[in-house]
């Protein structure tokens, strides 16, 4: 009958299968909405999901302790906390030379401010130990200096430590500046020798060359550099080198048992007592993974412990409140949006057509207001020198010294954002009703229901997706205001963006915003997920 | 006579005007009565007034002037909701967020009525529509010939003395309309309830209705039984709107002995019924059916005038031949034979000789 058999696919006239030929066909078609789109797509992608995604990501990420901090974190993953005592003096070494670098590359304070997010005074107590930490290495510096002289010159150490072919190409660099900076190289072998002092020295050297732009050959290495040295000497043998400066370095290594010590955590002690608070290191150790739940514990007012995540003292809950203000705000809010916009989408959706243009031009009007400007009006309307309070003291209705107080409370909060999100409510609501024929109010009252009856039996339950949609519309929109709390919410009316924006531009803790965010974003979800399965998202009709 | 009719009248309309803008009747005098049990239907074209008199029956208008009595009461200020009228809509109204069940439920509610009452009387209804199954589904589930039983069912669940249909089978397809034209004349007939019927569909109008009111401008036309309307309309209007009709304009020569001598444009001269033509000298309009028309000149009066008509079209049409001719300059008249094994098949370009019954020839006002 056809050109089909029974067992084969069906075939196109030319012999390929018809589903390939169909998907032929249709491509082109795809690949040309996509080409439309594709302007618009690539636009969103670059500037709004990706930056999103990318501030999303910092409510996990914790790089920063283990990367200021390797030697550190390395160190304390051997201590217990739970016994009480203080980490080992490996330990107290290890955070010696990790600050030391830091406070060189100026990381200490950032890392101070970071942990100081977890345990007050962390930041001050690292800004004093960047400048303090020099007074350990000093001990050794001046010793060996005594010893020799040259101990505190840069081109006898240079020579000690460095490849000699590096220190030809770097003079040769330094007098032509032609070719490309040559990379530093240690001396071989004195890694095995003096494998600390090796390694300070690299640090040194490269850091001198690459961030201060100076040569190794003239700058007098850091004093952390002596402070390996003399670990090494006192450790290592050095009889058998025969380098360079060797007998600079054999002549320090009959002294070093002479020197007068002083240990890394006294050291410490000496610049701040808090450095013997077994908490600081546990907070420390407890932030050294690359990825932490810190920021979103912050967020729900917990924190680590030892024993695991816990609620924070009672006065220092501030989040759990906000989101719980926050919500019940946007609930008020969704509410009296509903009330007042029923009966004007109704009115609307009864007019004739040039009644409800008009009238639908006065709902449209705060549209083309700032929301500025609204919102300021409301600060004029309300404050309690403002036009209402003025009206009712002249009325005689409030006295003139118990002014009622109007802004700057909750209050102000859902008066101001009621009438700016007003107009999302009753455009939805408008585009249902207006959608309901009125045949069938007609055909309840005739089968007997009274007004009332025929409305709340027939009428409503057919403009509950506008509802619906209008209800969803100005929620989310509420939860995430920020504008409108900020200028008339005062301290009891702010909303959680606003505890987000201060994070984000006052205290700079991104990573706890990019957290209350991120809840936020699974708050909305979570609630779209629950309308979807209560209500049906199909249910929700923005338009007709 | 008209007395005992309006003692009698279940449904009466008085005097009734309305007007919706102030400086224009839509409906203008309406008078009509009723009585219990009839099938009433109220034709016209859209803008007639019809649908307005439904409505202020059913209580969606209010008269600008006079009375509508139901029963012997005056219904004016009456909501909608306490007549206890049924009514059917045009688009069926069913509640789309209710089941069919909850649909039929929804007047017995109201009305109070306890559940096992309702669960008996909405089966009883479902029943009489054919459609027992139903109950539990949607409205948007059903077909249009289904939804319009469904609504026709929930018209007459709650036992209404009089029900209302404003076009309810407008939007189905011939066959089902025609089917659902007989179930609604079979139920309304079977429950001996009154019915307001309104429609712009003669055919409709004819074969499902006691009587029919042809509404025009604002006011019936005519108010008769659909044999009486089609074969002796009242004036002209109701000639053309109801069936087809043939017209011919002229002027009255002479008016003896029950009928006219009609001359007509082309200086013919026909006989004629005058209707609402009484002395010679009036223009008039002469109206005959198709059908009526005789080609076969043995079967009419010796007497006869005849007229000359040359046929224009052929059209065969399986169960009759219509034909189209050229009368007294007029070439649109037609008419419509039986197609009879001994019947005539006219070709074009023929002349021919047609007469009439003078009873068939109805002389009505000119336009």
């Amino acid at each position: 009958m056809s050109d089909t058999t029974d067992t084969g696919p069906v075939l196109a006239a030319d012999g390929t299968p018809l589903k390939k030929s169909l998907s032929r066909a249709l491509r082109m078609q795809k690949v040309r909405a996509l080409m439309l789109i594709a302007p618009l797509l690539i636009f969103v992608l670059v500037t709004f999901i990706a930056p999103i995604v990318d501030m999303l990501f910092r409510s996990v990420e914790n790089q920063i302790v283990s990367e200021t901090l390797p030697r550190t974190t390395a160190a304390l993953e051997e201590w217990d906390p739970d016994t009480g005592e203080l980490p080992s003096d490996e330990v107290f070494e290890a955070a010696y030379y990790d600050i030391f670098i830091a406070a060189e590359r100026k990381l200490h304070t950032r890392l101070g401010t970071r942990l100081n997010y977890e345990q007050t005074g962390v930041s001050s107590l690292f800004r004093k130990s960047g400048r303090g930490l020099d007074d350990i290495g000093e001990v050794y510096q001046d010793q060996f200096e005594d010893l020799n002289e040259n101990w505190d010159e840069a081109r006898p150490w240079a020579e000690l430590m460095s490849d000699p072919d590096w220190i030809a190409a770097r003079e040769a660099w330094d007098e032509d500046g032609a070719a490309p900076m040559p990379t530093y190289r240690l001396q071989s072998g004195i890694s095995d020798v003096l494998p600390r002092t090796a390694e300070a020295y690299r640090i040194f050297a490269e850091f001198t060359q690459r961030e201060d732009e100076d040569s190794p050959l003239e700058e007098e290495p850091w004093s952390m550099v002596h402070t390996a040295l003399f670990q090494d000497l006192t450790e290592q043998d050095v009889s058998g080198y025969t380098g360079p400066q060797a007998a600079m370095l054999q002549g320090a290594a009959g002294a070093v048992g002479e020197f007068e010590t002083i240990s890394f955590r006294d050291g410490f002690v000496e610049i701040d007592e808090d450095w013997l608070d077994p908490e600081v290191w546990q907070t420390i150790q407890t932030y050294s993974p690359n990825y932490t739940t810190g920021y979103f514990l912050n967020a729900v007012d917990m924190q680590k412990t030892p024993d695991g995540p816990a609620l924070r003292d009672e006065d220092e809950r501030i989040y759990g409140l906000l989101f719980q203000r926050t919500m019940f705000m946007s609930l008020v809010i969704t509410f009296s949006c509903i009330l007042l916009a029923y009966p004007v989408a109704y009115l609307l959706s009864t007019l004739p057509m040039r009644k409800a243009n008009l009238l639908m031009i006065l709902v449209l009007l705060p549209f083309w207001t700032s929301l500025l400007v609204r919102t300021s009006a409301w600060k004029v309307m309300l404050q309690q020198q403002g036009v209402i309070n003025d009206v009712l003291v002249w009325l005689g209705l409030v006295a003139d010294e118990s002014r009622l107080v109007m802004i700057n409370n909750q209050f102000g909060t859902i008066v101001a954002m009621t009438h700016i999100l007003l107009p999302f409510m009753i455009l939805p609501m408008y585009s249902v009703m207006s959608t309901i024929p009125p045949s069938y109010v007609r055909a309840a009252k005739s089968l007997g229901a009274s007004n009332w009856t025929a409305f709340w039996r027939v009428y409503f339950p057919q403009s509950v997706p506008g509802i619906g949609a209008g209800s969803i519309l100005v929620f989310i929109l509420a939860i995430g205001y920020y504008i409108t709390p900020e200028i008339v919410g005062g301290t009891t009316g702010t909303f959680i963006s606003n505890r987000i924006a201060y994070h984000i531009s006052s205290s700079l803790n991104w990573g706890l915003a990019a957290a209350l965010g991120t809840l936020l974003l699974v708050v909305v979800l979570g609630l779209y997920w629950a309308y979807d399965r209560i209500v049906g998202i199909d249910n929700v009709k923005l338009g007709g | 006579m008209a007395d005992t009719l309006r003692n009698d009248a279940f449904v009466a309309f008085e005097r009734v005007q309305k007007s919706y803008d102030g400086e224009t009747l839509v409906v203008k005098d309406l008078n009509l009565d009723m009585p219990k049990g009839e099938f009433l239907t109220m034709l016209g074209p859209s803008g007639s007034g019809k649908t307005t008199c439904l409505m202020m029956l059913a209580g969606f208008e209010t008269a600008t002037h006079g009375e509508i009595k139901l029963d012997g009461v005056s219904i004016n200020n009456i909501p909608p909701h306490k007549r206890g009228i049924g009514m059917v809509f045009q688009n069926y109204a069913l509640f789309p967020h209710m089941t069919v069940a909850e649909n039929l439920s929804f007047p017995l509610e109201v009305r109070g009525l306890g559940k096992s009452e309702r669960e008996g009387k909405i089966k009883r209804a479902l029943d009489m529509v054919q459609m027992g199954e139903f109950g539990g589904r949607r409205p948007a589930q059903l077909s249009g010939g289904q939804q319009q039983r469904i609504a026709l069912a929930r018209a007459l669940v709650f036992e209404p003395e009089l029900v209302l249909m404003d076009e309810p089978l407008g939007a189905l397809d011939k066959q089902l309309r025609e089917h659902m034209q007989f179930e609604i004349t079979r139920l309304a007939h079977e429950l001996g309830i009154t019915t307001v019927y309104v429609t712009h569909d003669q055919t409709e109008a004819l074969t499902m209705s006691d009587r029919v009111a042809v509404f025009n401008d604002g006011r019936i036309q005519q108010l008769a039984p659909p044999d009486q309307l089609y074969e002796s309309p009242d004036n002209s209007f109701v000639a053309q709107f109801i069936g087809e009709n043939n017209t011919l304009l002229g002027t009255v020569k002479e008016v003896k002995g029950g009928y006219a001598l009609v001359e007509l444009d082309d200086g013919e001269v026909i006989d004629c019924k005058p209707v609402n033509v009484s002395k010679p000298g009036e223009r008039t309009l002469v109206s005959i059916r198709p059908e009526r028309v005789e080609i076969d000149k043995s079967r009419l009066h010796p007497d006869a005038h005849l007229l000359k008509a040359e046929v224009l079209e052929f059209i065969y049409m399986g169960d009759i031949f219509r034909t189209r001719l050229r009368v007294a300059g007029n070439e649109d008249f037609v008419i419509k034979t039986r197609n009879a094994p001994d019947q005539k098949r006219l070709r074009p370009g023929e002349t021919i000789e047609i007469g009439w019954l003078p009873d068939d020839c109805r002389a009505l006002d000119a336009p």
